[in-house]
């Protein structure tokens, strides 16, 4: 699984950091950086919840 | 399964949400979305700030070839649901019975009219793109705009017409703007964004009557005060659309009563998005959240909860919204009803500060004006029942 963030969408409302602090972060530049690129199909539901729940449709999960 | 079909009504972000998930989650049922609109599913949010200023194209969230054949949608627009009969699992539409093993309402909200508005050209509420279009064409430097409400969307409004170039007035009936929303304190705060930015706000202000000849003329207060308006904008709240639901059997009280699953009373039947009120367990409260996220987040439960109800799984979950004005950002989440709010970071005279609202030794709530870093950190704190010390340290973090 891969996640992108296009970050000239990403306004940093950072629901994705919300959902999974330890993922996603909204950084100084107020856009949302990643944390960790590491996933296991554990993370699926979270990381598919950030994805449907960004107000920019800024993220999309590959794989 | 064979023979099993999952009907979605309302084709917006809760509705497109549903149909989302429901594929994702493996079903192979057929799947029918059928919306009022005759536009594929688009995003509402800017329809009040950028698309009201520039010559911005809708965005929709997907072609129509992607829900045809990716998601292998039986789609149905500019088609309206007119009756549900959930003994006989069926819903009406366009006249044609369609037959449902689950069903995903997700039939939104409408603008709420004032009452006794006439039918004058340049008099609108803002729901839909169409409307936009209109306001849109109607704004302009120099324009005299009366906008009626000062919540959310009518300050939106209010601050992209500016932006436009328009005379902007607005009218609000409260002592001051947002006070349910956020509290007074609060509300007062982000109402002083108008004053720095020279709109004029008027509290405590009821519209008497909406004049003109055909197009509108002027707005005239109870007071007697009569405002020149060559457009006049209805900004006063929304309605959950649950219409064509009357009599169906399902609960309707301020929209469609559900259970902690979003379940609507009826086997495979749940409701997502504005209009569901639902009993949120992190609270302990029913809620009807009018928020963007919400009907992201509830539109893949419901789907996911009406073709699995054997596993269905509450709605838990932080309100979150956001409101853009004069190119700052308001963001808020949790619950604003607390015995006590706090300004922890920044000032309320200014452009940024961060509030926390306090329910005993909880942090029940947050608000941030231009805070992006830490005020979804307090959702999550909030989210995991945080102390009042948690959040006071998480905002001194920054
Ligand atoms: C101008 C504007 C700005 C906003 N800005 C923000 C913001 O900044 N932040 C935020 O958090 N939220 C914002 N919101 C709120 C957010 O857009 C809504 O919460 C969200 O759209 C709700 O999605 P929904 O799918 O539940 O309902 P809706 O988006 O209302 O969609 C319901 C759909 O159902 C259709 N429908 C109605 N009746 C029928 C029927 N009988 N049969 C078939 N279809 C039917 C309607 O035509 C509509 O397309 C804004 C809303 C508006 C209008």
């Amino acid at each position: 699984m891969r996640m992108h963030i296009d970050t000239d969408v990403c306004t940093g409302h950072g629901v994705c950091e919300g959902i999974r602090p330890d993922v996603f972060e909204v950084g100084d530049d107020g856009v949302v950086h990643l944390l960790t690129e590491e996933f296991t199909e554990d993370d699926r539901q979270d990381l598919e919840d950030a994805v449907d729940q960004c107000p920019t449709q800024a993220l999309r999960l590959e794989g | 399964m064979p023979g099993e079909r999952l009907v979605v009504v309302g084709a917006s972000l809760a509705g497109l949400r549903a149909v989302e998930a429901a594929r994702r989650a493996g079903y192979d049922g057929e799947i029918t979305l059928v919306g009022a609109e005759e536009h594929l599913p688009y995003d509402r949010p800017p329809l009040s700030k950028e698309f009201l200023t520039g010559e911005v194209e809708p965005n929709y969230f997907r072609d129509e070839e992607s829900l045809r054949t990716e998601l292998e949608v039986d789609l149905r627009l500019g088609t309206a649901a007119s009756e549900l009969r959930p003994a006989e699992r069926t819903v009406v539409t366009g006249g044609v019975e369609l037959a449902y093993t689950g069903l995903v309402i997700a039939t939104g909200a409408r603008a709420r009219e004032l009452p006794g508005t006439p039918a004058l050209d340049g008099v609108y509420t803002l729901r839909e793109l169409d409307d936009a279009r209109r306001i849109r064409a109607a704004l302009g430097p120099g324009v005299r705009a009366v906008v009626v409400g000062a919540g959310f969307i009518g300050s939106e409004i209010a601050s992209s017409a500016r932006a436009a170039g328009a005379e902007v007035t607005v009218l609000e009936a409260a002592p001051v703007p947002l006070a349910g929303a956020v509290g007074e304190q609060m509300g007062a705060a982000c109402a002083g964004l108008h004053e720095r930015n020279g709109t004029d706000v008027r509290c405590r202000a009821t519209v008497a009557a909406i004049e003109g000849a055909g197009a509108v003329e002027s707005v005239v207060l109870d007071d007697g005060t009569r405002l020149p308006a060559d457009v006049v904008i209805v900004g006063i709240g929304a309605v959950p659309e649950t219409r064509w639901l009357e009599g169906s059997g399902v609960i309707l009280d301020d929209g469609v009563v559900c259970d902690e699953t979003l379940n609507a009373g009826f086997p495979g039947v749940y409701a997502a998005g504005d209009l569901a009120r639902w009993p949120n367990p992190l609270f302990g409260e029913t809620m009807r959240l009018e928020h963007w996220t919400t009907a992201a987040e509830q539109g893949g439960l419901a789907a996911r909860n009406a073709i699995h109800p054997e596993q269905a799984r509450p709605c838990a979950t932080v309100p979150y919204f956001w409101s853009d004005w004069y190119g700052s950002r308001i963001q808020f989440v949790g619950v604003p009803t607390a015995d006590e709010v706090r300004v922890v970071a920044g000032d309320v005279a200014s452009d940024s500060f961060l509030a926390l609202y306090r329910r005993g030794d909880h942090v029940s709530g947050a608000l941030g004006l231009n805070q992006r870093r830490p005020v979804m950190k307090l959702r999550a704190l909030i989210g995991k029942h945080g102390t009042w010390q948690d959040a006071l340290d998480v905002a001194a973090a920054g």
